[in-house]
């Protein structure tokens, strides 16, 4: 049964949405903070932990608002098709990066 | 005539057909915005070192942005769980909340955009560079005849590259004040509208677009929240499960703003 067809209770779900925001707030905060940081000269190091971050706020977001965690095989496959073409769409990007046409003025 | 599997459990899906509709326009919207992320990627690697801007938005808007957004996807959230146990009123709370923190969103947004369009950059003559928000414009101010002056508040800099970190010491340190620049001493003056660079352009894109989808998902739940909620008298499953899809919608929203923030306001 997926969350959406099981009985519903107002309060438990106000106690998971506070859970949530709270957490949201938190690793936001933990963004800004990495942000702000002085971690050597290390930018790549930074924009990863930033990033890696805002993943985990994706995660609760998708997991439990959206109740990704609990959905239909079907939803899953859907997004799955999603994922490798979201992946393949960036690899051809970065692929491309340096390919630039013979002639082509460049820093 | 009766729609099929707008509240039943489609046997094959083991969904109802609006579920898997929205997750299957959602999906071409993740590859909507993976494209233009891609392109963030592909400029951002891309630029001369020490020319890609930093700093340039305003965290603390940002931050309380990212917020509202959150919030207002937990009141999304409580909408369809009251719609659930057929709590009318609770619905009609948690939805007005969800409307007030989308324009209060919009509102913040517009405020962000508003102060890139005043603020102004201007290379003058002499080779410096004058960088401020703009006061005012005298009557008869025109670039192309070299007549008026225009009134910035801010600061000059020697080299343009000065400009691109602000989170820098030396931009901390720069004293901000009035400035009254002569046309007739402007070689040329932009504004950090999409125009003035690439950051600005896929700025401008990207939350533009991103502002679009609030519009629009906070005009469908306006909907629901008014006109539409009558269904919730006649067919509340079908009500719910309508409050649900456009609740992916919202959450799925909530999900770009995630990523949009750190990428343009943090790193």
């Amino acid at each position: 049964m997926s969350e959406s067809e099981k009985p519903v209770s107002i309060q438990s779900y106000f106690r998971l949405c506070a859970v949530i925001f709270f957490v949201l707030v938190a690793t936001t905060g933990c963004m800004i903070a990495t942000s702000f940081a002085h971690i050597g000269d290390g930018w790549t190091i930074k924009v990863a932990l930033i990033l890696a971050i805002a993943t985990v706020n994706a995660f609760l977001v998708a997991g439990y608002l959206m109740h990704l965690l609990s959905e239909k095989k079907l939803v899953y496959i859907v997004l799955a098709f999603t994922v490798f073409f979201a992946i393949g769409l960036f690899g051809l990007t970065v692929w491309a990066t340096n390919g630039f046409p013979p002639g082509t003025a460049t820093h | 005539m009766q729609i099929p599997y707008t509240t039943e459990i489609r046997p094959d899906t083991g969904i109802y057909n609006a579920k898997l509709g929205v997750w299957l326009f959602l999906a071409s919207e993740v590859m909507l915005f993976g494209g233009l992320f891609s392109a963030y990627i592909l400029l951002r690697v891309g630029a001369v070192p020490g020319e890609w801007p930093h700093g340039w938005l305003n965290v603390t808007l940002g931050t309380v942005n990212t917020m509202l957004l959150a919030l207002s996807a937990i009141t999304t959230l409580l909408a369809w769980a009251a719609c659930k146990v057929r709590d009318f009123g609770k619905f009609k709370f948690f939805h007005a909340c969800t409307l007030l923190l989308a324009l209060a969103f919009l509102g913040i947004k517009s405020y962000e955009y508003h102060d890139k369009f005043i603020h102004y950059e201007v290379a003058l003559n002499n080779g410096t560079f004058a960088d401020g928000h703009l006061k005012e414009k005298s009557t008869d101010f025109d670039l192309a005849k070299k007549t008026g002056t225009v009134t910035l508040e801010g600061h000059i800099v020697e080299d343009r590259k000065e400009l691109m970190d602000l989170r820098s010491e030396e931009a901390k340190k720069a004293v901000h004040k009035e400035l009254v620049i002569a046309a007739a001493d402007i070689k040329k003056m932009q504004n950090y509208g999409p125009w003035h660079n690439t950051f600005t352009a896929i700025y401008f894109t990207m939350t533009g677009l991103h502002g679009l989808h609030i519009l629009g998902g906070a005009l469908v739940i306006f909907y629901l929240w008014g006109p539409g909620s009558k269904m919730f008298k006649t067919d509340p499953e079908r009500f719910t499960n309508r409050v649900e899809v456009s609740g992916l919608f919202w959450h799925f929203v909530d999900l770009v703003w995630i990523f949009l923030f750190p990428v343009f306001y943090l790193t």
